[in-house]
């Protein structure tokens, strides 16, 4: 059963969720996330482990509503169980003390970073954390990241909260410093993931992408999530979902995740002809 | 007595028309009524020799449970299967049985073998009518066995193993049970209540079916090796082979394990009643000519605003994997063969697929496989229009259970490596068996094996 102990909304349009499901739990590793399905005629969406508590059996989702299932989610409360959680999915991070980190999550990229950044704690490296908004009430888990951090860089596009700019000014700011960076962790919307790459390799900057495509099974056996890294074919469900930012082909990775947007954008306006517009019953 | 007269044809099996099947996704064949069936039932010559029995990889019993059709003894006919093989209703649909029993049917020398495949379906099918028999089940032994993944291995391993009172516990990936009979062969050849229908035996046998649980995740071999007495891995061919060629990853082109899975597991053919989109656009081609490429045709034709759907194949039909059956209905339904005839690349624009330039073939001289090897034609490169191209060129062994695991012996393509009489892995206690060790097989193939492995474990778990 997996059960949603807690729910909050963490800023508009993203909810938080803390879901029962011990055995993941129990080996949810950085980098992992699962498989969810919310009702019998639901699709299957991967959304990534932001935190786990193995103690209290719960992994912690963080969810964007951006169509169908993820308004649809949004509906669900306390108490309510989501019919399906399978996990953990993709390779775990790869881990080692590298010496001063820089993680940069934007929006719901956040959910991996988390996780991620407590990995790379744990290796024992110094972390610099750089978290991008549009806008000031969209900022949420700046305390925890605080938490993880050694240091921690806010950026909104329009400067109402934290330095205004993009990530990628906050990091040309720091490599501007002189100040050694070993590894940058990237993950959030494809179009920052692919600047930050762009930037590091400029400065020969070690840099790893979390990647975020469409799955189905999430256990390599249908193909959809392929990306090209190094002119190979990849499965990020299982060969990653992280990969050398330096060689995804990010504008591939941007046209395959409007594949099915016509179509999605067709069941979401079924779905909230049901529903009031916020997707709430 | 004197000599009857034996009709040198098969009784057809009715089925729907083309034109009107190929707007739903119900089951093309009707199956045969009682009177069909005893007719049918009654071509067979009960010869003593039975070569049927040694042609089916499981050994169902085929005269007795014919003999039994052809005197109206429906019931009895579908559990005399049963004491072989647990699934008849699926067997009887999508076994080769023109490869296998009613290839070596000795009524087949003299005209068409009997209907064996569509009887026993018969015989399944009346017995879930009118009410399936308890399997009996012997005295718990108290010994505990893991069997990963609930496909037909899975799940003839398993009744076996539950039918001589072990404990058993089925690992599956996906959230429904059936693996390949779920998620890869379509409703029209095999409607998933007939699976259910057929998978209820687990229950009455009980066995624990985990479903979302993947094992080299949730939980790995070595634990289930801990906690289990013996393991059976049956976890299948999920893992699609890509054409290699330029345009592959454009918007439209897929493997055919996704493009199934979206239509048949996730039942993307009700969209948006049902969550899962599949994009086809007006054209598809689908390249292969095995039994999945048919699948693949004759689904994409079913679906909503498909105009044209193309089968594009190396080679000449009649080299084609497929069955014959499965190609004749797809040519039925109106799908276009473009037969040796190769892709060269995937054309795009901004990123969608909008055609595929393929290079006619010739074949040669015979290769390893025994079939002629196709050779492209220089300079005969065409280009066909389509907004979608699904991959339907075979599958290997999905590497996820294995991962991270020493001392499993694995093959140059990814296989289990087990020994043949037992399916005994190079791990103590591990079985395998199925996809997983032979790469893209039959289902019947996949039940073969798991009777030799759970009659293999049975005999290990006395001896431990």
């Amino acid at each position: 059963m997996y059960r949603i102990l807690k729910k909050r909304e963490l800023a508009e349009n993203v909810d938080e969720f803390v879901v029962e499901a011990s055995e993941i739990a129990k080996k949810a590793e950085p980098g992992q996330f699962v498989i969810v399905r919310i009702s019998k005629k639901g699709e299957r969406i991967p959304l990534t482990i932001a935190e786990k508590d193995c103690d209290a059996g719960t992994i912690t989702l963080m969810v964007q509503r951006v169509g169908k299932t993820t308004f649809h989610l949004s509906c669900l409360e306390e108490g309510h169980v989501i019919t399906d959680v399978v996990g953990p999915l993709g390779k775990p991070t790869h881990l080692e003390k590298w010496g001063h980190v820089v993680c940069i999550g934007g929006g719901l990229g956040l959910a991996p970073v988390h996780h991620i950044a407590q990995g790379v704690k744990d290796a024992e490296n110094r972390i610099t954390t750089i978290m991008g908004f549009r806008r000031e009430d969209l900022v949420f888990w700046e305390e925890k990241m605080k938490l993880i951090s050694d240091r921690l860089i806010v950026t909104t596009n329009d400067g109402s909260y934290g330095m205004k700019g993009l990530v990628t000014d906050a990091l040309q700011e720091l490599i501007d410093s002189g100040e050694e960076i070993n590894m940058v962790i990237t993950a959030g919307p494809v179009p920052m993931m692919k600047a930050v790459a762009e930037l590091t390799k400029k400065y020969r900057i070690p840099t790893v992408a979390s990647l975020n495509p469409v799955m189905v099974d999430g256990t390599g056996m249908c193909g959809a999530c392929r990306v090209t890294v190094n002119g190979e074919v990849k499965f990020a469900c299982v060969d990653g979902p992280e990969f050398d930012a330096h060689k995804v082909e990010f504008d591939e990775l941007i046209n395959r995740l409007n594949m099915f947007k016509t179509l999605e954008g067709e069941a979401l306006k079924e779905f909230q002809k049901k529903h009031c517009g916020c997707g709430k019953e | 007595m004197g000599k009857k007269e034996i009709r040198k044809e098969k009784i057809p099996v009715p089925e729907r028309s083309a034109r009107e099947r190929i707007k739903d996704f119900k089951e093309v064949k009707l199956g045969y009524t009682p009177e069909l069936a005893i007719e049918e039932a009654k071509r067979c010559i009960q010869c003593p020799t039975a070569p049927c029995v040694e042609g089916c990889p499981v050994r169902v019993p085929i005269p007795q449970f014919i003999e039994l059709i052809a005197e109206g003894k429906f019931v009895d006919a579908a559990r005399k299967i049963k004491e072989e093989n647990v699934l008849p209703s699926i067997c009887g649909r999508v076994c080769p049985q023109e490869d296998q029993c009613e290839k070596v049917c000795v009524v087949g020398k003299l005209g068409q073998p009997v209907n064996i495949g569509a009887l026993e379906a018969f015989a399944g099918d009346y017995e879930a009518k009118v009410g399936v028999e308890k399997p009996k089940k012997a005295e718990s032994t108290g010994k505990k066995v893991a069997v990963i993944g609930s496909g037909p291995g899975g799940i003839t391993c398993a009744a076996d193993l539950a039918k001589l009172g072990h404990s058993v516990t089925i690992f599956e990936a996906l959230h429904e049970p059936g693996g390949v009979l779920i998620y890869g062969i379509p409703e029209f050849r095999l409607p998933n209540e007939i699976v259910y229908g057929e998978l209820d035996v687990l229950k009455e046998l009980g066995v624990e079916v985990k479903l979302n649980y993947v094992i080299g995740k949730t939980k790995v071999l070595e634990e289930l090796r801990n906690e289990f007495d013996a393991v059976f891995i049956a976890s299948g061919a999920g893992l699609p082979y890509m054409l290699n060629i330029e345009g592959l990853n454009l918007n439209g082109v897929y493997a055919a394990n996704e493009f199934l899975t979206r239509v048949n597991l996730m039942g993307a053919y009700r969209f948006p009643d049902y969550d899962t989109p599949v994009f086809t656009g007006k054209r598809v081609a689908v390249i292969g000519g095995g039994n999945t490429a048919m699948d693949v045709a004759r689904t994409a034709k079913r679906l909503n605003g498909v105009e044209e759907v193309y089968i594009i194949y190396r080679r000449s039909e009649k080299e084609m994997p497929a069955r014959v059956e499965e190609i004749h209905h797809a040519q039925e339904e109106g799908v276009v063969f473009q037969t040796l005839t190769n892709p060269v690349k995937f054309l795009g624009e901004n990123g969608w697929l909008k055609g595929i330039e393929c290079v006619r073939m010739e074949l040669s001289e015979p290769d390893e496989s025994g079939r002629r090897r196709p050779i492209p034609i220089e300079g005969s490169n065409f280009v066909i229009d389509i907004d979608a191209a699904v991959l339907a060129i075979g599958q290997g062994p999905n590497p996820i259970v294995m991962e991270g695991v020493d001392g499993l012996d694995i093959g140059k393509w990814g296989q289990i490596v087990v020994d043949s009489e037992t399916c005994k892995t190079s791990l103590e206690g591990v079985f395998a068996g199925g996809d997983v060790i032979h790469g893209g097989s039959t289902v019947i193939q996949a039940m073969g094996d798991a009777r030799k492995a759970a009659a293999a474990i049975h005999e290990y778990l006395f001896e431990n």
